[in-house]
């Protein structure tokens, strides 16, 4: 099988990947830069499948998309990608599966927007719709707090900073989880633990083994499944009245969360790709 | 040997390079990418956009 490895900068994630696909006697990789790629809408790469994994939200989307009109399977899908990448496509997914989420309002000015957060109460988070890695969360404790930050993004961002995403502010008492979903299976889970209210590793959350119980594996699948599935980081709250769907991830980094989980998950993704082609 | 472009300090290289491989110069601490494989040629990583991520 010819697999397309989609990429822009390769990280450790991409080269654990690459390396796996290597030790396939039955696979071989086709490298796509999406720094070089140019689309014609009609041409099909030379591939049986490609394998996502550009840093690019933007740009792995509209490949995603553009290789699929040419009849090429992707991992993860298009609408996967869509869904993943925007937290306002997310929020409406998941809630049109009956995924248990933290409250959230979405708001088209900066008044409304207040008015949403005065609603939900404080603290309250602001979150880019588009957007990882913890970058450009607000968690606003007060009026003034919200009042100078939806300011600061109506003012000082790009156009889509003006379309603003409110979520309830759940304490997590110093952790959330990371669930890692292959198909049809939750693989491992994390935890992900910060003094800071941010917990992810890429901005200092120290990860440790998480037990996959039945409950995390079912919401974790649940959550999936809204999104299309494919192979898919399901972040999630523990709360007193159960799991709570934060985020869904669909380039998924697990460098940090091999070791500790004792699964090779690199595996698992490049095993589950033949099950991916039609 | 491979040479930062910024340091000049000696940068180590893994035994299975790929192009676009992201590297840290241990010297000084500057993201570098393997623009190319043959000759090994390095250059500094582009800066993270906003849509970087997962």
């Amino acid at each position: 099988m010819r697999v397309g490895f989609l990429h822009s900068l390769i990280r450790r994630d991409e080269k654990l990947l690459i390396a796996e696909l290597r030790r396939r006697r039955d696979m071989e990789i086709v490298f796509l830069d999406d720094r070089r790629l140019v689309f014609d809408l009609e041409t099909r790469p030379p591939v049986d499948l490609v394998l996502e994994r550009s840093i690019n939200h933007s740009r792995a989307m509209h490949a995603l998309r553009l290789f699929e009109g040419v009849g090429t399977a992707c991992v993860n899908a298009y609408e996967v990608a869509r869904r993943c990448g925007d937290k306002i496509l997310t929020a409406a997914s998941l809630r049109d599966h009956g995924v248990p989420q933290p409250e959230v309002r979405i708001a088209f000015t900066p008044e409304s927007a207040l008015a949403a957060v005065e609603e939900l109460g404080y603290p309250a988070v602001l979150k880019p719709a588009v957007g990882s890695w913890g970058r450009l969360l607000s968690r606003v404790n007060d009026r003034d707090a919200a009042e100078t930050v939806l300011e600061h993004k109506a003012i000082l961002g790009s156009y889509h900073h003006s379309i603003f995403f409110v979520q309830q502010y759940v304490e997590k008492r110093g952790r959330d989880i990371r669930a890692f979903v292959v198909g049809d299976e939750c693989v491992a889970a994390i935890y992900r633990t910060s003094d800071h209210w941010i917990t992810n590793t890429a901005r200092g959350g120290r990860a440790s083994n998480c037990p996959v119980t039945p409950d995390l594996a079912g919401i974790s699948l649940r959550a999936a499944q809204a999104m299309g599935g494919g192979v898919l980081a399901v972040d999630l709250f523990e709360t007193g009245g159960g799991f709570l769907v934060n985020e869904v991830n669909y380039t998924m980094e697990f460098r940090n969360s091999i070791d500790v989980t004792g699964v090779n998950i690199p595996e698992r993704i490049v095993s589950y790709l033949r099950r991916a082609v039609p | 040997m491979h040479e930062c472009p910024v340091c000049e300090a000696e940068v180590t290289i893994s035994a299975d390079p790929v192009e676009g491989e992201l590297l840290e110069c241990e010297e000084c601490g500057i993201e570098l990418e393997i623009l190319a494989l043959d000759p090994i040629t390095l250059g500094e990583a582009p800066d993270a956009e906003e849509d970087w991520g997962e």
